[in-house]
């Protein structure tokens, strides 16, 4: 059949590149970038991912209809996140009273 | 090679799929692969739910005929209308067509032999079952009063019905649900019969390749939020309960994110539907092939934008309001492009009025009525107004039922025909279907009245000014059963009695209409390779449908 | 039952068949991506809400487990990843080894998980009756480094002052944690069972270079809940750890 065999060496070098990857998350963890924490930790991970999508899953050698659905599902998760904190983080001050679960306590 | 056996047209063929004899009796039907057979075995459970959903709305419209509401105690009027939605909605319109006509037809449509994984199809039939035996269990042991929305903190903390149940039901329903739209795009992509590209598809085919686009990205998030709020209600957790810091917004947009798709999956099969019958009983290839399947796409992509406008008064910020409402109104620009492509198919037809015609025709008029009051829905100021009011009941009803309900039956009368091989009475089918289109407008018009002079939805009782209408609306719903109740009657009639309907009765292009009536289990003896444009009714001599000659006369089944 | 290189009767070809399948497992995984995405949505909400609760609960989570399993189930994607390739090129016995040691390494994932929840639950971190996180701090075992709990105690008590309803808060990080992570070992004992499947057939000989098809699409399936967790794992464990 013709499909492409992807050698083992690519996968030992993919391995490293995760190796690594989770090595850098875990110091970049402990130094203190303040906002960008979040930022860096997310691209990372989502480097990583890349990375097992492309090799380990063979997404780089597979049909252009398998990465088409492979680039749907990430752009319907980013619909529910945009849109959604399109919500939360537009809210105004008064609209984004979260009352304390104290109040509902009070005698 | 002709797929089409000689037999004789007043005979039905000697082997089909429904006396197969691999096997005897139950046995082989609830263990078939068969994707015809696995239709018709939804077709039976469906429609189950349809007369339990029914039960549920008959008493609620006789609970309804009087504004002091006598039939009913407050609390068990909150079960009605909650398990009345809940049993339509999950278990019966959004299977119906897909399950029913998806799973008889598109293998045939394509010129393939099954689907792609024809035990995963039976699989998901009862995957159905178990999901539904869960939902009556909780309809039996105290019901569901939570609306079929199922509202947090209501659902998940205070409610007294039997929510974990119903949610563990509707959970379970749901991978039926990614399972066939799991089936339907894998086979689309890859059972195709030599020669039928994706623009020689039918426009059915289409419609359920988009369906299926939905059930795949929709169904696992409402699958996952009923999960949290099971999850919340059994162990106390607090993810939606306001009284342990949790967020009721965060449920509905979670919820309306699958739900509002969710209505696409029930009505693009029913545009589907239409599309394979105007043009047959038009005698003319529809118009704006292309457009018609890619507003489909359109219809399943942006109807995934816009699910916040179910939630302009509940509490969202204002922007994200706007943002949503202006994408509400950008959806009904590819459900617009259909109406016009169907009208412009009618335009110079040759039109003949068969019941799958007048249920047809029905739905392009009920679903612009339907469709233009969501516009209105979707004005913010407007829709603060008519929020929660009968205003918001009716236009649904207008797009599931005058919509995809009369897409379903309609279908069903199209298809009958190549599912049993029998035809049905024809006069009384047409009578059947005007029975139906005037028993829903005499039922849910006064309601579009009824919520803009402020009458508000899930309440049990009313102001007496209100009472004429609702009488006129409880009246029209007892004519609305006799239409359901016709074909039902006349369908069982056939299938004994009918005249025997031969390979293509109508007659209509496509290649289901090649094989015999009832097909055999293998659908095509030959694989076929399809070397013509779909909806060529200019160019069909075999069918006496050449350019310039007469149109036959379709075959009737009271003759 | 079919058997390598015997079609099923409803695909014209083997490679009709194999292409079938690939996609269907692609398709099932873009459903599991929406489905752990509505948990991700939660999580994002609930993070923005009560940042400072999030930052507290995460801290009481162990790095050096969470990144010993981080690596642990990279590895068990490389050996997965080996053994479509020991398929791909006809070498069978090594197919058996390379998804036995998945299958080790993924045990391992879940043990070591298990022994993670029980240190919740000792130290009254269940969502739930018994829930207070500051339980740990204020009944010290023997085992515990006792700077570290006064650090823990001096961190709690800072975010009780920005954060009143803490424990309400932390509740639902940790209802979260539970959720995700058990979602996922859930996930995980489903590819276990489906490994032990397949390493039946590869001592069969069932998997050659003509027909692989079961041992790549388990392998798709085995590296999406490996994506998983490279996100859980800085999203649940690396939150707020640089003070």
């Amino acid at each position: 059949m013709s499909e492409h065999i992807v050698s083992p060496k690519v996968y030992a070098v993919i391995f490293l590149a995760l190796m690594a990857g989770t090595g850098v998350t875990v110091w970049a963890a402990f130094q203190n970038f303040g906002q960008l924490n979040i930022v860096i930790a997310l691209a990372i991970a989502t480097i990583k991912a890349t990375l097992v999508v492309l090799y380990f899953m063979h997404a780089r050698y597979s049909p252009k209809r398998t990465q088409l659905v492979i680039v749907c599902s990430i752009f319907w998760l980013a619909i529910m996140l945009a849109l959604t904190l399109s919500d939360y983080t537009t809210r105004t001050q008064r609209e984004s009273r979260l009352a304390s679960p104290a109040i509902f306590y009070r005698a | 090679m002709s797929n089409t056996p000689p037999t004789p047209d007043n005979e039905l063929p000697d082997r089909h799929y429904l006396n197969a004899t691999y096997g005897s009796g139950l046995r082989t039907w609830l263990l078939t692969t068969d994707h015809k057979r696995i239709a018709l075995l939804y077709l039976c459970t469906v429609t189950v739910f349809f007369f339990i959903g029914g039960v549920f709305a008959t008493m609620i419209r006789i609970h309804l005929l009087t504004p002091g509401g006598t039939l009913v105690s407050p609390e068990t009027y909150n079960k009605l209308f909650t398990m009345h939605g809940v049993a339509m909605i999950f278990f019966f319109l959004i299977p119906s067509i897909p399950a029913v006509l998806g799973n008889f037809l598109i293998p045939m449509m394509i010129g393939a032999k099954d689907l792609a994984f024809p035990k995963i199809n039976l699989l998901s039939w009862y995957i159905y079952v178990i999901g539904g035996c869960f939902v009556l269990y909780s309809f039996g042991t105290g019901g569901l009063d939570t609306g079929w929305t199922f509202y947090t903190p209501l659902s998940s903390v205070y409610s007294n019905s039997a929510v974990t149940p119903a949610v563990i039901g509707i959970f379970i329903n749901g991978f039926s649900s990614i399972l066939t739209g799991l089936n339907f795009i894998v086979t689309i992509h890859t059972m195709r019969a030599p020669g039928m590209t994706w623009f020689r598809l039918p426009l059915f085919v289409w419609a359920h390749y988009a369906t299926s686009m939905v059930m795949i990205l929709g169904t696992p998030v409402v699958a996952i939020t009923l999960l949290l709020a099971g999850l919340e209600r059994m162990f106390h957790l607090g993810f939606f309960n306001p009284a342990l810091g949790g967020d009721p917004i965060l449920f509905q947009h979670l919820f309306w994110f699958y739900s509002h798709p969710a209505v696409y999956i029930m009505v693009l099969p029913a545009m589907g539907v239409v599309s394979e019958i105007i043009p047959t009983f038009a005698r003319k290839p529809i118009f704006g092939y292309s457009f018609i399947a890619g507003s489909s796409i359109a219809i399943a992509v942006i109807g995934f934008l816009v699910w916040a406008h179910h939630m302009f008064v509940t509490g969202q910020s204002t922007y994200a309001a706007l943002t949503f409402s202006f994408l509400s109104y950008l959806v009904a620009i590819p459900s617009a492009v259909k109406v016009f492509n169907w009208t412009s198919t009618l335009y110079k037809g040759s039109i003949s009025w068969d019941p799958p015609m007048i249920y047809a025709l029905g739905f392009i008029g009920l679903f612009v009525i339907g469709g233009l009051t969501g516009l209105f829905l979707a004005c913010l100021g407007l829709d603060i107004h008519v929020h929660d009011t009968y205003f918001v009941v009716a236009h649904f009803h207008y797009i599931m039922v005058g919509g995809a309900v009369m897409g379903y039956v309609g279908g069903l009368h199209f298809w009958w025909p190549k599912i049993t091989g029998r035809l049905y009475p024809e006069a009384l089918a047409r009578a059947a279907a005007v029975v139906l289109f005037i028993g829903f407008n005499l039922t849910f018009f006064p309601q579009f009245i009824l919520g803009y002079l402020g009458m508000p939805r899930r309440y049990h009782t009313y102001p007496p000014e209100f009472q004429v209408l609702n009488v006129l609306s409880s009246a029209g719903a007892s004519i609305l059963a006799l239409g359901y109740l016709l074909p039902m009657i006349y369908f069982a009639w056939s299938m004994r009695y009918g005249k025997v309907a031969g390979p293509n009765p109508w007659p209509a292009t496509g290649l289901e209409w090649k094989t015999a009536s009832p097909p055999p289990t293998e659908n095509f003896e030959v694989t076929p390779e399809v070397t013509w444009e779909p909806y060529d009714y200019n160019n069909r001599p075999d069918l006496g449908l050449s350019a310039g000659a007469p149109s036959p006369a379709p075959a009737h089944g009271d003759d | 039952m079919h058997r390598t290189g015997e079609l099923y009767g409803h695909f014209e070809t083997l490679e009709q068949q194999k292409e079938s399948a690939t996609l269907g497992m692609w398709i099932f995984l873009v459903t599991e991506v929406l489905f752990f995405g509505g948990l991700f949505m939660t999580y994002t909400i609930n993070r923005r809400a009560f940042s400072t609760a999030f930052g507290i609960g995460s801290n009481t989570l162990d790095i050096t487990l969470g990144a010993g399993n981080t690596v642990v189930l990279i590895m068990s994607s490389l050996t997965m990843a080996m053994a479509v390739w020991s398929a791909q090129v006809g070498k069978k016995k090594l197919v058996s080894v390379f998804l036995i040691a998945t299958l080790a390494l993924g045990t391992v994932f879940l043990g070591v998980k298990a022994i993670e929840y029980k240190q919740k639950y000792d130290h009254h971190l269940i969502p739930g009756h018994g829930f207070d996180m500051r339980y740990r701090s204020a009944h010290p075992t023997a085992s515990d480094d006792l700077n570290e709990l006064a650090r823990e105690k001096k961190e709690v008590e800072t975010a009780i002052k920005s954060d009143p309803d803490i424990n309400y808060h932390g509740q639902l990080y940790f209802s979260l944690y539970f959720g995700m992570t058990g979602l996922h070992a859930l996930h995980m004992i489903v590819g276990a069972g489906l490994l032990i499947w397949l390493i039946k057939g590869s001592f069969a000989g069932r998997y050659t270079p003509q027909y692989n098809t079961p041992v790549e699409i388990v392998g798709l399936y085995w590296h999406f809940v490996d994506i998983v967790w490279i996100y859980l794992f800085p999203l649940l464990y690396l939150i707020d750890r640089h003070h």
